[in-house]
């Protein structure tokens, strides 16, 4: 079968192209060069090759903040994923009840994130916040600006409150889509609840939780405001991740050198975990697509 | 063009990623590229292999200039022949 291929399609996409030029091309560009200079302004700077990144591959701080950020990445994929399934999976089907399920569920999706920040901030407060009083109440000595482990366990309870909910409303869909034909045939079938949920449920769901994952992978890869408004990246450093270690770095030093440097590999990081990501994910479909018109 | 603070190398670096992807493109147009299966896990187009051999040699000049004594060049070196061999048996 011959496919003749038109051309003309792509004028269509000249202004994105111009405009992504802009967006991020150039400067990305701008990053790649000023990584390999340092630069005081326009006219003084000097060329330094690939010192800032032998620098920055060898910083304790930000190998330190790199492992931080693996470990919040998947701590958080592997709590919001088979909780937001669960939740997906008892949400009301039809009625007013499924329209206020999709409210409420939503709900934390629509605030921004400095504003999530603040309200875990006041929540987990020892003296006026309910939660931060309450477990101070049941008799532990919980604080955040402390202790690095009642950090973690409030940032990453913060993360799962907040965007639980978009792996839950992406599965609900997906549920919402899958014919009532298949729970009839497997009704006759007597299959049981798992097995539904097994051979019927997940693999229809696959495509939506594949979206879900990538989104959060990178989102959470990028956190940035929750974590810096909640700790500030303490105790010490022990929350500092990946975004807030490049700003303080960029912004706060102002070594716009060793920032630009680190940016790059910040950014090579996520382009080979998100290329792997989706890679694997086509593979997967094409073989499926292939076993299926084998049959 | 000085906000950008170009420097020789990095100027050399886009302008050959940049003749790269044109040659690619011009490549592609006389020769449509056919997907195969080569020694990677995965069937590939020539794009998808000279990104794979891009970023592969991106993270191998990483480790070259981060934890060994050699020069960036030899990295360099050894990019080039390894994408070679993966655009050839890929």
């Amino acid at each position: 079968m011959n496919k003749i291929e038109s051309n003309k399609g792509w004028l269509f996409v000249l202004p994105v192209f111009i405009v992504v030029a802009f967006s991020a091309v150039i400067p990305l560009m701008t990053v790649v060069n000023y990584s390999v200079q340092d630069v005081f302004d326009a006219n003084t700077r000097f060329f330094t090759g690939t010192e800032w990144y032998r620098d920055m591959l060898n910083n304790p701080q930000l190998q330190g903040a790199l492992i931080r950020q693996f470990i919040f990445s998947f701590t958080i994929l592997a709590i919001e994923v088979p909780l937001g399934i669960l939740v997906a999976l008892m949400m009301p089907k039809k009625g007013w009840q499924a329209s206020l399920a999709l409210v409420l569920v939503s709900l934390p999706l629509l605030i921004p994130l400095n504003v999530v920040g603040t309200i875990w901030q006041v929540f987990t407060r020892t003296d006026i916040g309910l939660m931060g009083w309450g477990i101070r109440e049941l008799g532990y000595a919980y604080n955040i600006s402390r202790n690095s482990g009642d950090a973690w366990a409030t940032i990453i309870l913060m993360d799962v409150w907040h965007w639980t909910p978009l792996i839950a409303l992406l599965c609900y869909s997906g549920l919402r889509a899958i014919p009532e034909a298949y729970y009839q045939a497997a009704r006759i079938d007597q299959a049981s609840r798992w097995a539904v949920f097994r051979f019927i449920q997940l693999p229809k769901l696959i495509n939506v939780l594949v979206i879900g994952v990538l989104i959060r992978f990178m989102d959470s890869f990028m956190i940035y405001a929750e974590p810096f408004v909640l700790t500030g990246g303490g105790p010490g450093s022990s929350t500092t991740f990946l975004s807030q270690a490049l700003t303080a770095m960029a912004i706060g030093q102002f070594d716009l050198g060793p920032a630009a440097a680190f940016s790059i590999i910040y950014f090579l990081i996520i382009l080979a975990v998100s290329f792997v990501f989706y890679t694997t994910i086509m593979h997967m479909q094409k073989d499926k697509t292939t076993s299926k018109s084998g049959e | 063009m000085n906000w950008m603070v170009w420097t020789m190398p990095t100027a050399g670096f886009f302008s050959g990623i940049a003749l790269l992807l044109a040659g690619m493109t011009v490549w592609q147009y006389f020769s449509p590229s056919v997907e195969r299966k080569g020694f990677l896990p995965i069937v590939t187009t020539r794009g998808d292999r000279l990104f794979i051999g891009l970023l592969t040699s991106a993270y191998l000049h990483l480790g070259i200039i981060g934890f060994t004594e050699f020069h960036v060049l030899v990295a360099t070196a050894l990019s080039v022949i390894w994408i070679a061999i993966l655009m050839r048996w890929g």
